[in-house]
């Protein structure tokens, strides 16, 4: 019997059937992955198993019962928790506080401090993190604290399975290994995962079996996840089977000018003394783990941010510190690496989106020259492919990967020269990125200069011509991308790292 | 409003691009995206109408409680004139709130600087002057005092609520201190005039709320600055990072909404024919409620200012039918309170749908 049975479940919101027949099967102590891009249904089917929404008919069996959990609490108290990417914690209470949130160990209503650090302790201890302080505030802690505070909390429930929606997208390498080892200490002791993520690798490393969704069915069932080739999954997920499909690099071409000139760029405590150079045509990639300061630097070479020293000149001319206005004028664009909190107006138009950056092009003394604006908005959101092709679409309504295209549309009207792109591919899945690193190269070719920040190193080194990589806010390594590969930057960044 | 001019449309633009790898269009996760409908976009458009299409139901019905309980004094064209003029003031305060509250903001001190702009306008020395100069005082009052908001917020880093808040409480102090706590007769009778001298029946006061209510649209929705403000409002952070100089343009905001007050104490001292420092008294709230119930996001980055005048229109019916019928203010205070509940809640339900 398994822990959790799921068959043929549909649902139906107006207007699309996000699941179409689902079934799955999760058993007690094991790590099951559930693989699909962004609208095969993963979403959808997560808040239906844990109480969110209703399944429009279909059976979910929990322990050998048939159930339907009227809200999120009902599933947590019958011991199934979802950890969800944004996770929900308290910052300002403490680590217990947050793990026993609403039922907090108490005795005639006054709650009992002492007895919940105990527990609260017990269970970080459980999950081979006593490093963690009960009474320590949330706040303080990395992502990759909170969200072992998180599964404290599921396990303060006695969950037997945890669902944990892409929990590494805001960890990296090494805090990565480590949600691995609290994982497999988990299901040592029974508790089962299920574990979505968009990054093939981390199946391997770390899971059971894999069930794959395509446009809220299910394709495959329960299929080994350290065997089943690459080629198979990438398929069953896209109809295609290519993981990551870099366009070709061209030649220099000699005596290509130089766009970007930055010299000893330097803020305290996040880089320091940073130098390097982008030519017309070219994309420079920046590797390093997170906290190395890639985002830093490109947020400081844009103006986001103002250096304590150094210079950031284009085509010759030395840019303002500190001035986005300034940057942008002189040809920068920057897609952030928060794209949903950073790069869009969530809820506006797509062409307002593209054309924020470009209205005084588009008006005439204040005033919006609306036809104009539509037209050429339009033009470019079909120049790359954004899909649906409807200017008045709302933003938020769209996919990943043509939210990014949007942002990359804004830039592209405003014929941008260079463009800084901090992680482009994040939250985009494997088909559309793919298309992505297309665009990339298309606007290289183009002439445009790409700055490019990743925290995925294959895709520094596939997408990139020449990569700098960096460990604690210095260049530690400057060459072209095909005279080093992965293990390679992995050596240099984590050489002297703890 | 700050565009340089000598940036012209220019319809081309865009880098030359090689040409698409065909393949990189066939495939991709477009695929199921593209099959979805124009629904949303249509969909939200046609709620927002709704919203306001709501609003002007609630005067049809509010009309139709009057027909049937004043006798037919309701429909008259005296008593709908006299709606406009009493609207006309606090809505052009509403004007200038729909676009802070838009732009992310709040502004709690707009009744106190209609209290001390009428003040400052008509202290004896200001009067001696004339007609141009107390008008010009009092507009430059209202911004001054906006500017200040305006600048403790977006260069000081001050939260809105507790900058009005501060404006609120010490410009209605200095009106008092400017006048002494008595309330100044105008004396100009150009100012007085405004209320007094009608076309086609109504007073000059109703005319500047309209010439307000369709400048503030066009400003809102046809130039640069409202579709910044949308932007400023709905995602800062974005905004910036985009080359908007989000400081100044919130700081023009304020400015902005302290002009709008400006104006309203013009049509303040030409209605009452005084300046005192117990006029505008909680225009503040009547104008965030009036804002609210017009569908205006408090959160910033949607909403709409024709939605807004309907709300003013609203409370202003309301107060209206109260006063035709005898009740006292008491109930109508309580009415107000019910239906600024209810707009909420059907504003959440109409959301919900959306999403």
């Amino acid at each position: 019997m398994s822990l959790l049975s799921v068959s043929g479940v549909v649902k139906e919101f107006p207007g699309v059937r996000a699941l179409d027949g689902v079934d799955l099967a999760v058993e007690a102590g094991e790590v099951h992955c559930l693989l699909g891009q962004n609208g095969a249904g993963k979403s959808t089917l997560i808040k239906v198993l844990s109480g969110a929404h209703k399944a429009d008919s279909g059976e979910i069996q929990w322990k050998g019962e048939q159930v339907s959990f009227p809200t999120p609490v009902a599933a947590l108290r019958a011991g199934l928790a979802t950890i969800y990417q944004e996770l929900d914690l308290v910052d300002g209470l403490s680590v217990a506080e947050n793990i026993f949130l609403g039922h907090e160990p108490s005795a005639l209503g006054f709650s009992r401090r002492g007895a919940m650090n105990d527990a609260a302790r017990a269970l970080l201890a459980r999950l081979g993190h006593p490093d963690i302080g009960p009474a320590r505030e949330v706040g303080t802690l990395s992502s990759a604290g909170k969200q072992v505070v998180s599964m404290a909390r599921a396990l303060s429930h006695d969950a037997q399975l945890i669902v944990m929606d892409e929990p590494s997208a805001v960890l990296d390498g090494g805090e990565v290994a480590n949600l691995f080892r609290v994982i497999r200490q988990l299901t040592g002791q029974g508790v089962a995962i299920i574990y979505i993520s968009h990054r093939l690798d981390e199946i391997r490393q770390v899971g059971d079996r894999v069930t794959v969704l395509k446009d809220g069915r299910t394709v495959a069932v329960g299929l080994p996840a350290k065997t089943t080739p690459t080629a198979d999954v990438v398929r069953l997920m896209t109809g295609r089977s290519v993981e990551y499909a870099f366009p070709p690099r061209r030649p220099p071409t000699p005596g290509r000018p130089e766009l970007l000139r930055v010299a000893g760029l330097s803020r305290p405590g996040e880089f320091a003394d940073v130098s390097f150079t982008v030519h017309s045509g070219e994309i420079v990639g920046l590797a390093g783990l997170v906290g190395s300061g890639r985002s830093e630097i490109v947020e400081t070479v844009y103006g986001a941010r103002k250096a304590a020293a150094g210079k950031v000149s284009v085509e010759g001319r030395t840019l303002r510190p500190g001035s986005v206005p300034a940057a942008i004028r002189a040809g920068l664009g920057l897609c952030p690496e928060e794209r949903k909190s950073q790069g869009l107006l969530m809820y506006e138009q797509v062409y307002r989106n593209v054309s924020v950056s470009s209205l005084s092009r588009y008006s005439r003394g204040g005033f919006i020259a609306r036809a104009a604006e539509l037209a050429a908005a339009a033009r470019t959101i079909t120049e790359l492919d954004v899909r649906p092709d409807d200017p008045h679409r709302v933003v938020r309504t769209l996919s990943g990967g043509n939210q990014q295209k949007v942002v990359l549309a804004r830039w592209l009207l405003r014929d941008c020269r260079l463009l800084v792109l901090d992680e482009p591919t994040r939250g985009v899945d494997v088909g559309a990125r793919a298309e992505i690193y297309r665009l990339i190269r298309r606007l290289a070719d183009s002439g445009v200069g790409v700055l490019l920040v990743s925290s995925e190193i294959p895709e520094v080194l596939g997408l990139a011509d020449r990569v700098l990589v960096l460990r604690e806010g210095r260049v530690v390594h400057a060459g072209d991308a095909t005279e080093i590969d992965e293990s390679g930057v992995l050596d240099l960044v984590m050489e002297g790292a703890a | 409003m700050s565009e340089r001019t000598d940036n012209v449309v220019t319809p081309e633009s865009t880098v030359d691009l090689p040409p698409v790898d065909e393949q990189a269009r066939v495939e991709a996760v477009g695929a199921q995206a593209g099959q979805q409908s124009r629904a949303p976009s249509w969909v939200a458009g046609r709620l927002a109408a709704l919203r306001n299409l709501g609003l002007v139901a609630v005067l049809a019905i509010l009309a139709i409680i009057g027909l049937a309980t004043t006798d037919g004094q309701f429909l008259t064209t005296g008593n709908i004139v006299n709606i406009l003029t009493s609207a006309s003031i606090i809505g052009v305060v509403t004007v200038g709130m729909t676009f802070v509250i838009i732009g992310g903001g709040i502004d709690l001190s707009v009744g106190a600087l209609v209290a001390l702009s009428s003040v400052w306008a008509t202290t004896v020395s200001t009067q001696s002057y004339g007609v141009g100069v107390m008008v010009l005082c009092a507009l430059l009052v209202g911004m001054g005092a906006g500017a200040v908001n305006g600048l403790l917020i977006s260069y000081g880093r001050l939260v809105p609520f507790i900058v009005t808040l501060a404006m609120m409480v010490s410009a209605r102090g200095l009106a008092q201190q400017l006048s002494d706590r008595k309330t100044q007769l105008v004396s100009v009778d150009s100012i007085n005039s405004l209320a007094t001298t009608k076309w086609l029946g109504a007073p000059l006061l109703v005319y500047i709320f309209a010439g307000v209510v369709i400048l503030g649209w066009i400003g809102l929705n046809r130039t640069t600055f409202g579709r910044r403000t949308f932007a400023v409002g709905g995602n800062a952070e974005a905004a910036r990072l985009a080359g908007i100089d989000i400081r100044r343009h919130t700081a023009l905001l304020y400015v902005l909404s302290g002009l709008c007050c400006g104006i309203a104490a013009i049509m303040i001292m030409a209605r009452t024919t005084t300046g005192s420092s117990t006029h505008g008294d909680l225009y503040e709230l009547d104008a965030i409620a009036a804002v609210i119930i017009g569908g205006t996001l408090l959160t910033g980055g949607r909403g709409t200012l024709v939605g807004s005048i309907l709300g003013v229109l609203v409370f202003t019916t309301i107060t209206n039918l109260f006063v035709q019928n005898n009740l006292p203010t008491e109930v109508q205070n309580i009415a107000k309170g019910l239906i600024i509940i209810a707009a909420v809640l059907l504003q959440r339900r109409g959301k919900a749908a959306a999403t």
